[in-house]
C-alpha cells in the first residue's frame, strides 16, 4: 500500500512516451512467442494439415477411381448380361428351328415307313394274289378236265395234259378281269 | 482486483465519510517494482508481459508439438485458432502466394496481443499490458521495420521511395503537396496510430473498470449503497464488454500489420 501511494505522489508521465525498459521486456516476450511459433510449431502443424489434406484428397480420388471401375463393371456385366440373353434367344430359336426340323423329319419318317409297309402289304397281297392265281388256275383246270373226262371218258386226261386250252382260256379270264378293274 | 489495485488508495473511504472519490488517472498505470535485479526494475506488466508470452507458447506447444492427423480437443481449437488468422486474416488481405510467408508472423502478434489484453479481466492479474504503450509500441516497431525493409527490398531504392510517397504522375502540380503528406501519414503518424490505437482502447477500457469498481466501493455507505449496486452492474457490462474490445483490437492489430505488408508488397500503394 505504502508503494503505491508512493508511486501516486510521484509526477506522472506522459502515458504516450513508452519506457525503455517496458519496450525490451515487450520485445523479447514476442521474440519469444515468434521462434518458437516460426521454428517449430507452425510447420509442425502444417505439415499435419497438408498431410490431412493429402489423406482427404487421397480418399476422394481413391473414391472416385472405385466408382469409375464400379461403373464400367457394371457395364461389362450388362454387356455380358444383354450378350447372354441374346445367346440363349439365338440358342432358343435354333432349338425350335431344330425341333421343327426334326418333327419334319420324323414326320417324313413316318410317312416313309407308313409307304413302305404300306408297299410291301401290296407286295405281300399281290404275291399271294398271284400264288393263289396260280394254284386256283391248277385246280380249276384240273377240275375241269376232271369233271370233262368224267363226262365224256377217261381217256382226255392226258390229252388236256398236253393241251393248253385251259390255259388259254383262263388267260383270257384274267385279262377281262384286268380289263374290268 | 489485485492487492495492489485494492490499495491504491485507502480502504476506509467511503461517500459521506468526509472523503473524496479516489478517482483513478494515470497513476492507476504505474506500478512498483516487484524487483529490482541489477538497477532494472521488473514490474507487474513485466511479468503479465511474459507469463503471456508461456501461455502462448505453452498453449501452442500442447497443440502442435505433436499434431495428429485426428486432432485431439486442444489441436482442434488450436487449429481453429490457427485458421482463423491465416485464412481469415493474411490470405484475405495479403492473398495466398504472398500471405504464406507472413502466416507465423501474423498468428504470433494476434495471440500475443490478445493474451496481453485479456489480463485486464483476469482476476489477480486484472492489468491490460497493452495499457502501457511500450508493448503495442514494441509491436509496431517490428511491423513498422518489416513493412520498410519489404518495401525497399520489393522495388529497390527509388521504387520504394515511391511507394512510400505515393508517386503517381498524373497528380500533376498536386504530386508535391501529396508527397509531403504520404510521408508524414505513412512514415511518421502510421506507426504512432498502429500502437495508439491499440494502446488506448485497452487504457481507455481499463480506466472504466478501474474507475466503476473503485466507485462501487466508494459508495458502500448508507444511501451510496443504491448507486453502489449500479455501479457494480456497471463493472460486470464493462468486464463483458472489454471481452469484446480485447479480440477486436487483437484482430485489428493484426488486421493493420497485414494490410501494411501487403502495401509493401504491391505495386502500387
Amino acid at each position: 500500500m505504502n508503494a503505491l501511494l508512493l508511486a501516486q505522489a510521484e509526477e506522472p508521465q506522459n502515458p504516450l512516451v513508452p519506457h525503455l525498459d517496458e519496450l525490451v521486456i515487450g520485445l523479447i516476450a514476442f521474440v519469444i512467442v515468434f521462434g518458437f511459433l516460426a521454428k517449430k510449431l507452425l510447420p509442425n502443424i502444417n505439415k499435419v494439415l497438408e498431410q490431412r489434406r493429402e489423406a482427404i484428397e487421397g480418399g476422394i480420388e481413391k473414391a472416385e477411381a472405385a466408382k469409375i471401375e464400379a461403373q464400367s463393371v457394371l457395364e461389362q456385366y450388362k454387356a455380358q448380361l444383354a450378350e447372354a440373353r441374346h445367346e440363349a434367344a439365338r440358342l432358343r430359336q435354333e432349338a425350335t428351328e431344330q425341333g421343327t426340323a426334326l418333327i419334319q423329319e420324323m414326320k417324313a419318317e413316318g410317312q416313309r415307313q407308313r409307304d413302305e409297309i404300306i408297299a410291301l402289304g401290296h407286295a405281300q397281297i399281290e404275291a399271294d394274289r398271284k400264288a393263289a392265281a396260280t394254284a386256283l388256275r391248277q385246280d380249276v383246270g384240273k377240275l375241269a378236265t376232271d369233271l370233262a373226262g368224267k363226262l365224256v371218258g377217261e381217256s382226255l386226261e392226258d390229252h388236256a395234259r398236253q393241251s393248253r386250252t385251259i390255259d388259254r382260256f383262263l388267260d383270257e379270264l384274267e385279262e377281262k378281269a384286268e380289263a374290268a378293274r | 482486483m489485485s492487492a495492489d489495485q485494492t490499495l491504491a488508495f485507502d480502504p476506509d473511504c467511503h461517500i459521506f465519510s468526509g472523503c473524496g472519490f479516489p478517482a483513478p488517472g494515470l497513476h492507476t498505470f504505474l506500478y512498483e517494482p516487484i524487483a529490482t535485479i541489477g538497477g532494472f526494475d521488473f514490474t507487474k506488466p513485466m511479468l503479465l508481459a511474459l507469463i503471456s508470452t508461456l501461455v502462448v507458447v505453452g498453449f501452442f506447444w500442447a497443440a502442435f508439438n505433436k499434431p495428429k492427423m485426428v486432432p485431439g480437443k486442444v489441436q482442434m481449437i488450436g487449429e481453429a485458432g490457427y485458421d482463423f488468422v491465416r485464412r481469415g486474416i493474411v490470405y484475405e488481405i495479403i492473398g495466398k502466394k504472398d500471405g504464406e510467408k507472413y502466416v507465423p508472423l501474423m498468428v504470433s502478434l494476434f495471440f500475443f496481443v490478445w493474451i496481453m489484453n485479456l489480463w485486464s479481466i483476469i482476476p489477480l492479474a486484472q492489468f491490460p499490458v497493452t495499457s502501457l504503450i511500450a508493448f503495442p509500441a514494441a509491436l509496431a516497431l517490428i511491423v513498422y521495420v518489416l513493412w520498410i525493409s519489404l518495401t525497399f527490398k520489393k522495388h529497390g531504392f527509388v521504387g520504394g521511395w515511391k511507394n512510400i510517397l505515393g508517386y503517381d504522375k498524373n497528380l500533376g502540380p498536386i504530386l508535391p503537396v501529396v508527397m509531403v503528406l504520404e510521408f508524414f501519414s505513412n512514415l511518421i503518424i502510421r506507426p504512432f496510430t498502429h500502437a495508439v490505437r491499440l494502446f488506448a482502447n485497452m487504457f481507455a477500457g481499463h480506466l472504466l473498470i478501474v474507475m466503476f469498481s473503485l466507485a462501487t466501493w466508494y459508495l458502500m455507505n448508507g444511501l451510496g449503497f443504491v448507486y453502489a449496486g449500479a455501479s457494480f452492474v456497471m463493472v460486470i457490462v464493462m468486464t463483458a464488454f472489454e471481452l469484446f474490445i480485447q479480440a477486436v483490437q487483437a484482430y485489428v492489430f493484426v488486421l493493420l500489420a497485414s494490410s501494411y505488408v501487403q502495401g509493401a508488397l504491391s505495386e502500387h500503394h
